[in-house]
Parts: structure tokens; sequence; C-alpha cells
């Protein structure tokens, strides 16, 4: 779980770090998007840095959901009988939900590369120009689009709060100071990746970024 | 003051139990909640009817064997406090209380609130000491133990294993149990020289126990009665990957 | 007197003689020895698994031998040595304060109350050092200096810093080093643990004893269990007053079977009881909790100078207060030693001078502490008592001084052993509180964890083997019509008490009988108390012959069932204590009788009359016998003790 979630961990940062280029402009952003199709190039073709980085993604994901899948059904064969009156004492919302808001977030990833990455679910949909996609997507019309994705990252903030958490742990943080600080640190991180999302369309819905 | 209470009667293995409700009336707020327990018990016998089996012993909060799950808290709502420490002036008069057993796979039910905790015993076999047979000990001065190192390994040894944290765990992992022994040991100059072999072992013995896996959802510390941290998970962490990185990635060998 | 018969004197045919310091040394080197590739073929049973059973449990399956191991808990860990708080003293001297072998052993026999036997006591003392060799390289996190090596501190008014402890919880890291020796010997095979199974019956073929009957407690299935040797570590009786610091399970039941089938019971009558216990609060009271005696360090002890004054203890003047303790023992005051303290207690609680619930009860006052030394310094020193305190009975010690009374502790008396740990039954062997051997009429503060580990790592398994070396023995088997007997007994004495089906709990004839053994046979004793005792005793067992009500049945669990056979085994018990009480004519350790009392109301031993163990044979349905084993002082010479 630590290691594939710190793999997804490391590009939800440059994909933030890529979004935020909308706000230097369209040019600049979909000249971004564009170098990312050529990254490697010449050594690589155009294009396969791109799926390479997809590949590797791809089998991140599929053993981070793989290991979660091991871990809840171990858990569900580990209490066959549940509680009559079951009462969550501390466990904060971000480690009770870890599950479901993987759920959401894997949901939320497909309709993501349908609508910005093949188009097919984008109002614009044209792949060379990516700012206009972004645009349209997040127009004020579609404010259920924004609500979706707002959701999402939520979710994803929480997923990442005890997941940070968690993998620090899993790889032997261990010291009660150091827990205070990993606590922290997960929170921070958390926060700052949520806002980093959220920041994009919100400037589009309130015309920030047109 | 006058409770309902509605507990769990299982008559055995084999059965399939159901929550059953009774009425206890005057209750005095400093009875202790297995006293409450007595008194339900000692009019059931009068009516003819079996009384409720509940495991207790030293009724001091140290020996473990009492665990019941309180209102879905393990050991009640009162942090720090074992079931047999928890008084009746924790709750009020007309208070309706669930009490249920342990529910894990590893802590099948024996009957009513008494489980099978042999699990635990099991992963110590595995690997929770230090062997030093008897007569073959240095003299007790020889190696220094830094205090701070003492004291850390002296909190996560207060552990009772009485089993809150695996009835509480939302994965029903038994970690912070396994890791508390782990930790004790691991701080101690006594402990290095089995500190491999140890961890992969005990946790070897967890997981066959059926025991679910850990997720740091921190359930247990939150309910443990001796308040083991959870940072003792770490070390357990960092020495389970240590000791498969060392040994190659092949237990026990 | 027409309570019992006197037999012959017993003697302690395994106690070497020669210079003190060498007797261990030179029993050790005479005991014959068992070849390890004989061991193996050799099967011991271990009744308990707490310091003394635990320890010995695995150390003899360390050297080889295949142990079966036995406990009515549910694992071995809980035995109830793991509430011990205190400490355990060792003469390691680390303190270069004078201490030495011979001091503690000394200190031993002295706080004994001249009851006890040199020999045993100076071996105690000298394996002491041992013990805490062995502990920490099990692991056993003691508390340490900044420097790394372990701490120390005086405890129960020695003189000396001998004490090893780890927090308040030493009994329970103790015996989990035990327990954790003990399940490395499970893991290899070498133990066959059963946990939640209860000794019923002794089996004795051929005069040795050689099985037990045990019960099952989940499926309640009883098996005989067939070894070469049996070795009892079942603990103490302090349960026969119901309300002790024991926990709820203790029992007499695997001592007294075997003391029915003839192994003798030793000074019954000693009874530790703790001054600094958290009160009574009600009928409901399941348990007594004891507070650290380290407490009356900064506490003070009073009550109202006027009976039935039943202001808050706030409202009560000073000088209508009586701090009693300072007021008849203004040198030690406060630290007068544990019978002195409860003792005291009780006289002005009967005086009707007692505060709390039913006036039972001293006040324990830490406000002129509080003032002179801060609420800070307080809390550092007592924070987690006076959390326990206030967690228990709902009242705040800070603000509101604590209520204390004494309780039921500890029993010094057990089966008769000798030197070897052995009782008058060849091949069953009885250790730790189990056994009457160490601690004479009064143990002092944290020696019972001393007492217990000795005889488990290092006593008994040289002595045992010794034993052992005399066979082999006859091949037995459940088969045996001396283990097809004993089982029987036990299947009758189930149906027995699942037949009556009267209409009272096991609990209410506990209680009953616990309110009986406090009020006649507790902190103070006296012929007509001792004599009326013996017949609401006896009055009172009849009576839960016929009346009490064991529901369910045999099989699987049946907590009901359990109790009712330890508690008819404490109703015959409690009166082998009380005529234990009775016949001794004198005051001595835990054993203070009304009439046997110096002009200023403290303890007279009488050493003409009564320097000797008490060793009682079962009498059958008839009197027990007693046989005295008389008491040398050869190295400390008995004296008054004197606290003014």
């Amino acid at each position: 779980m630590a290691v594939t979630g710190i793999l997804l961990v490391l590009f939800l940062i440059a994909h933030m770090l890529g979004n935020l280029k909308i706000f230097t402009g369209a040019e600049a952003f979909n000249h971004y998007a564009h170098w990312l199709r050529d990254l490697g190039t010449p050594l690589l073709a155009p294009g396969w840095y791109l799926w390479i980085q997809r590949t590797v993604l791809l089998v991140a994901v599929l053993a981070h959901i793989g290991a979660a899948t091991v871990l809840a059904l171990r858990a569900r064969a580990a209490r066959p009988v549940q509680y009559a009156h079951r009462k969550k004492v501390q466990g904060s919302y971000a480690a009770r939900t870890m599950r479901w808001g993987g759920v959401i977030i894997l949901l939320f990833v497909i309709y993501h590369i349908l609508d910005l990455t093949t188009g097919t679910l984008n109002p614009v949909g044209d792949a060379t120009r990516p700012h206009s996609n972004v645009v349209a997507d997040f127009a004020p019309e579609r404010w259920y689009v924004t609500l979706f994705y707002t959701l999402a990252v939520v979710s994803l903030g929480f997923h990442l709060r005890h997941g940070t958490f968690s993998a620090l742990r899993s790889l032997g943080q261990q010291t009660p100071a150091g827990e205070r600080r990993a606590r922290t640190f997960a929170l921070v991180f958390a926060v700052v990746l949520t806002a980093g999302y959220l920041v994009v369309p919100f400037a589009v819905l309130t015309g920030l970024v047109r | 003051m006058n409770l309902t209470l509605r507990i769990w009667r299982q008559k055995g293995p084999e059965d399939k139990g159901r929550m059953v409700t009774y009425k206890v009336d005057d209750v005095s707020p400093d009875m202790s909640f297995l006293e409450m327990l007595d008194v339900l018990n000692e009019r059931l016998i009068l009516q003819g009817e079996e009384p409720v089996a509940f495991d207790h012993d030293c009724r001091e909060g140290i020996c473990g064997m009492c665990g019941l799950m309180i209102n879905g808290n393990a050991h009640g709502p009162q942090r720090g406090t074992t079931a047999c420490q928890l008084h009746m002036r924790q709750f009020s008069d007309g208070d309706t209380i669930d009490i249920e057993p342990w529910r894990a796979r590893a802590f099948p039910v024996i009957k009513d609130l008494v489980v099978n905790r042999n699990a635990f015993d099991k992963i110590i076999a595995a690997g929770g000491y230090i062997t030093a047979p008897t007569g073959s000990a240095p003299e007790a001065h020889a190696t220094p133990v830094a205090k701070a190192d003492a004291d850390a390994a002296f909190e996560s040894a207060a552990c009772i294993g009485c089993g809150a944290c695996v009835a509480a765990c939302p994965n029903g992992s038994g970690m912070l149990f396994t890791a508390a022994k782990v930790t004790q040991l691991s701080l101690l100059p006594q402990g290095q020289p089995e500190r491999y072999t140890r961890v992969i072992g005990m946790v070897d013995a967890h997981d066959e126990a059926g025991f679910g896996g850990c997720t740091n959802a921190g359930e247990c510390t939150a309910v443990c009665p001796k308040g083991i941290p959870l940072n003792t998970i770490g070390r357990l962490n960092r020495d389970y990957l240590a000791a498969t990185a060392k040994r190659g990635g092949t237990p026990g060998s | 007197m027409d309570l019992y018969t006197e037999g012959d004197p017993i003697a302690d045919a395994k106690a070497p003689d020669g210079p003190i310091e060498t007797r261990w040394e030179r029993r050790r080197f005479e005991a014959k020895l068992v070849n390890p590739a004989n061991r193996r073929k050799l099967t011991v049973i271990v009744v308990g698994t707490g310091l003394a059973g635990g320890s010995a449990a695995a150390t003899l399956a360390e050297q080889g031998y295949q142990v079966k191991s036995y406990c009515y808990q549910d694992s071995p860990r809980r035995a109830h040595s793991i509430a011990a708080q205190g400490g355990i003293n060792a003469a390691k001297n680390y303190r270069n304060d004078g201490d030495s072998v011979h001091r503690l052993f000394y200190d031993t026999v002295k706080g004994g109350d001249f009851r006890s036997r040199e020999s045993n006591v100076h071996r105690l003392a000298e394996v002491s050092v041992n013990i805490i060799d062995q502990c920490v390289a099990q692991g056993v996190p003691f508390a340490r200096e900044y420097g790394g090596l372990l701490d120390t501190r005086s405890f129960g008014g020695a003189q000396v810093q001998r004490t090893f402890y780890a927090r308040g919880q030493t009994g329970q890291q103790l015996l989990l080093g035990a327990y954790q020796a003990l399940e490395r010997q499970i893991g290899l095979g070498n133990v066959e643990m059963n946990a939640r199974h209860e000794m019923l019956e002794l089996v004795i073929v051929d005069g040795r004893a050689r099985g037990i009957v045990v019960r099952d407690l989940v499926t309640g299935e009883i098996t005989t269990e067939m070894a070469d040797a049996v070795v009892l570590a079942s603990g103490g009786y302090g349960n026969v007053f119901y309300l002790s610091t024991n926990a709820k399970g203790c029992n007499v039941t695997a001592s007294w079977r075997a003391h029915r089938k003839g192994a003798y019971f030793a000074n019954p009558c000693y009874t530790q009881i703790h001054p600094t216990c958290i009160p009574v609060s009600g009928d409901h009271q399941s348990k007594l909790t004891l507070m650290s005696e380290s407490l009356r360090n900064d506490g003070r002890v009073w009550v109202p100078k006027a009976k039935g004054d039943n202001r808050a203890p706030r409202d009560i003047p000073e000088d209508e207060r009586d701090y009693y303790l300072e007021r008849i023992y203004p040198s030690f005051g406060n630290l007068v030693p544990r019978d002195i303290a409860s003792r005291a207690a009780k006289n002005v609680c009967d005086e009707g001078r007692g505060v709390g619930p039913g006036g039972l009860g001293v006040y324990l006052d830490f406000a002129d502490a509080i003032n002179r030394l801060g609420r800070k310094a307080i809390e550092a020193k007592y924070g987690n008592l006076f959390e326990m305190y206030e967690r228990i009975t709902g009242e705040d010690p800070y603000q509101v001084p604590m209520r204390i009374y004494p309780a039921v502790h500890y029993t010094m008396g057990g089966l008769w052993v000798d030197y070897d740990l052995q009782s008058t039954i060849p091949g069953l062997f009885v250790i730790g509180e189990a056994n009457f051997s160490d601690h004479g009429a009064n143990r002092l503060g944290a020696s019972a964890l001393m007492q217990g580990l000795a005889d488990g790592y290092f006593v008994l398994p040289n002595t045992l083997a010794n034993y052992l070396a005399s066979g082999p023995f006859d091949k037995v088997d459940a088969s045996h019509p001396a283990a097809v007997e004993a089982r029987a007994t036990v299947e009758d004495r189930l149906q027995r008490l699942l037949a009556i089906n009267g209409d009272r709990t096991v609990d209410s004839f506990h209680r009953e009988l616990g309110q009986i053994m406090w009020e006649h046979c507790g902190m103070e004793r006296s012929e007509a108390g001792l004599r009326k005792a013996i017949d609401e005793i006896r009055t009172l067992r009849d009576e839960f012959w016929q009346r009490v009500r064991v529901p369910g049945d045999g099989e699987g669990l049946n907590q009901s069932l359990e109790k009712a056979g330890r508690v008819a085994d404490f109703f015959e018990l409690a009166e082998l204590m009380c005529i234990d009480a009775l016949h001794r004519e004198e005051s001595c350790g835990g054993h203070f009788r009304a009439e046997h009392q110096t002009p200023d109301g403290e303890a007279q031993r009488d050493d003409e009359r009564f320097a000797y163990v008490a060793a009682w044979e079962y009498g059958g349905t008839g009197q027990p016998v007693l046989h005295k084993e008389d008491l040398k002082f050869e190295y400390v010479h008995p004296t008054q003790r004197s606290y003014k």
C-alpha cells in the first residue's frame, strides 16, 4: 500500500504543478501539455513517455487496489460476526473512509480520463487545445461537473491525509515526536494538494481563468 | 438507578447467539460494571435461568481477563479503564446498555461474553521472549540500559493482553498487541540477538491466527486501557522491513 | 482440646545442618541427578502458572522434562502474581548501604515473628540475587537510574534499599518474564499447556503422587492426567474471606484436595491483612483493591474523636480529630508495620468512630502534605494512585481525604513442605504462596515475589531431580484403580452439587462465610469468637449442601459450578483455620489473639509453648490431627517487636 501509494502521490504532485500552469495563460498551459507529449524525445518517439508513465501509473493503481482489496477481505474474514452496537471511538474520519474514499476516487479517475485525456465526455474534446477543454469543463452552467470534481478532490484530500501518515508508519516511523511530525506533515500535505487541485475549477467558475 | 441491558447470549461455540434484554433495578453508582452483572446473575440464578457467562479475575485492571464491548466501546466509555474498573456512576438512570463479546475470528466465542484469546499466547510463543534459560543469566549490572530505553520498554511492556485492541480495530487486527511486545524487547540490549527472527515469527503467527491487517486506523490505542502508543506499530514495521531485507525475504530462514 | 487431637511431632528430614551459609550448596551437591537422556521420559505436572508455577514449568522444560501445565484462567499470563505492585527484594547490595544475604535473612526471620525455618529463609536470601540476574536477562524492564543501572528503593520499613521494582507493576513484569519463558517452551513442544483447566483431585498410587484429575472448564470434560511427580503452585487462600485483594478465581481447591489425600496443612491461621485498601462501598462489593503502602509516607491517618460524628471531614475541626497512629505510636507514627496499622484501624472502628458507609473506614488525609509540598509534588509521587482511587470511589482525594480500611491480602500458611519443598506425600511438591515455608507468621513487603521465583526457578528444579532420580517408578495410566477412583470422586461431587437445586446462590454462601471469618478469624481473634465461628461455619456448611443452587449442568462452561466447588472447599478450610487460630494461644505476626497482648495492646508471643509449625493432618469427618515441627533459632534470636 505504502509503496504504490507513494508512486501515485508523486504523480499527484507533478499533476498539480502542471495544472497550476493554467494561471500563466492559455498558451503556456497548452505548451506545457504538448511538452509532456514530447518529453523524452528524441530518445523516445513523441507520446511514448506518456505511455510509459501511464503504464507505471496503471500498474501502481492496480497494485494499490489489489493490496486494499486483500486488506479489506482480511478485515472481513477477521470479524465474521458484526457488532450489534458499533460506535467509533477515535479513528479520524480520514482513517475510517479510506476504502469508500478510494472507490470514489477511482470512479472519478475513470471519468476524469474520459473527460480530459480522451476527451470523450468533454464539450470541446480537442486534444490539441487542453486549455479550452478545461475552461469548457468548469463553465458555470456545468456546475455539477465542478461539484463532482470538488467532491472527488476532497475525498482525495482525506485519503491522502491518512494515507500519508499510514505510509510513513508502515515504512517504520516509530517515535512519538515523529508521529506528531508525521501527522502534521500528512495534514498540511493533504490540504496543500486539495487546495492546489481546487483552485483551477474555481478559477474557471469565477471567471478568473477564461 | 434502573437500567436496561441488552446482552449477547450464546449457549456455546456452535450456537448462533442473540441479544437478550434484561432490566436491572436499584443499581448503585458505586458498583463496578462487573458487580452490576453479578447482581443480574444472582437474580437469574434464583429465577432458574442461566447466568450470563463473562470473563474476569483480578478486578483491579491488571490481569487482562475481563473484556466487554459496552455500547460499542471496548471496555466501556471511560478511557484508560478496564471493564472491571469501570463504575456505574459513568452511566445514568434509565440508560440502555448494549453488552457484547469481543468479536474476531481469532477470538471465537465460547459462551455468552466469554471468548478464547489463545491466539495471543501463540503469538508470544512464536518469538515474544528472550531466550535466557534459567541459570544462564549474567550479572544484572553487566549490561547497563539507558533510562530512556528502559522507560520506553516499560511503557510497551504494560500491555495486559486483554484484546481490546483487536475488538475495536475495524480490521480485527492484533497488531498493537504484537507491536507492544516487539517494541519492549527490541528496545533492550538483551533482546537484540533475536530481534529479527522475533518480529517475523510473531507477525507470521499473528497472520496465521486469522487477525486482520493493520491500516493504522488508531482505534486500538484509543481503547487500550494501558495506553500502549500507536508508534509501537511503526517500530514493528521497521524491524519487520529490516528483517525481511536481511533474510532475503524468506521468513524465519 | 475437643476440636483436634495431637499426633507425633514432625521433622524436616531433608534439612541439612552445618553452617547456615553452606547448607543449600551442600544439599544441591548431595542431591541425586537425572541423566539428561532420561529426563525426556519423565513427566511433571505443574498446577498454576503464577510466578512459582510459571517459572518452575519453564525451567523444568528447559532441563528436558516433559511438563504438563494447568491454570484455571484463559492464559498462563493472568495468574494473580500479576497484581503485585511494590517490588522484589534481593540482597544485591548495589547501594553499598550495608545489605547482605545475611541481613536479608535476618530481616525476614525477624519480620516473620520467629515462626519460620532459618535454613529455608537463608536459602531464599541466597538465591534472591540470582533472581534479579535471571529477570534482567529475560528483558524485565526494571526501573533504572540515569547511568543505566538498576534502581532500588526501600520498602515496607526496611532500612536498606534492596527492593527492585518496575513502577507499580513489578508483579506483572516478573510474571510476564516467566510467562514468556514458559511460552517459549510451549512453542518448542516441551510444555503441554492446559489453560481453563481446574485440578479437582490428586491421584496417589502406591503412596506417591502420580497424577491429577482435571476438569476442562470449557467442555466440562473430566480427565485423569498421570505423571512422575506433581507440583502445586496454586497460590493462597485469602478468598476464604470472600472479600480480599485476591483475584476472584483464587481458590484453595488444589491444596485442599491434596490435604484431604494426606498432605499436611501448616499454619493456616497466619493471614496478612493490609492496612491501606479502599473500603467496602456496599453489599454488592465483590473484591477489595489495594492502595500502595507508600501512601502512608505523606498521608495522615485519623478519625473523629466523637462517636458517630458524620460531618463531612473538612467540617471537623482539627481539635476534634484523633490522629490515632501518631498518638499511640509517637516514634513510628503513620509508618507502623502493616499488622499494627490494620489492628488500630479496626479498634477505632469498633469504637464506633469509623467513617464512610457502614462506619468501616478511616481517613488518610493529604491536606497537610499538599499544603507543605504543593499539589504538584503530591501529584508526581502518587498521581496514578489518586486517579485509581477516584475511579473507584468517585471522590477526589486532593479535595477530600481518602478513606481506607484493612483487607486480607496474603496467606502465610499453606501445605507443609520439607526443605526440598516436598509435602508429606512423596512426589507432591508445593511452591510459592501455596506452601507455608518461608514467611513465618508475617510476610515482609516485596518478599512474596522473591519467594515465588526462588522456588520456581532455583529451588524446585534442583530438589525435584533428587526425587525423580529415586525412580523409575512403575508405569501407571488413567486406568489404574486409584486413578479411576479419584475420577469417580470428582464426578460424584460435581453431580451432588448440581443435584441440590436449592434456593440460595453460591455467592450468598461465600459472602456469609467471609463475614464469619472476617468477624472472628480476621484481624483479632478470641477463644469465644473462634468457637462461635466454628459452630457457625459448620451450620452454614450443612446448609450449603442442602440449599445451594447451581444452575446448568456439567457440560460446557459453567461458572457457578466452578465457584460451588471452590466454596465447598473453603468451608472445610475455614474450620481448620479457626481451629489452628484457637489452638495457638499466643499472638504472633498475622495472628493476634485478644487474650494475648501486652498491657499496652501489643502482640505477645509465647516462644516457650508455640515456637513450632502447626502441621495439620486431615482427620476425615472426625478431628484434624496436629503435628508439631519445632523451630530452632541458631542465628537469629527471638526478640519482642516494639514500635512505640
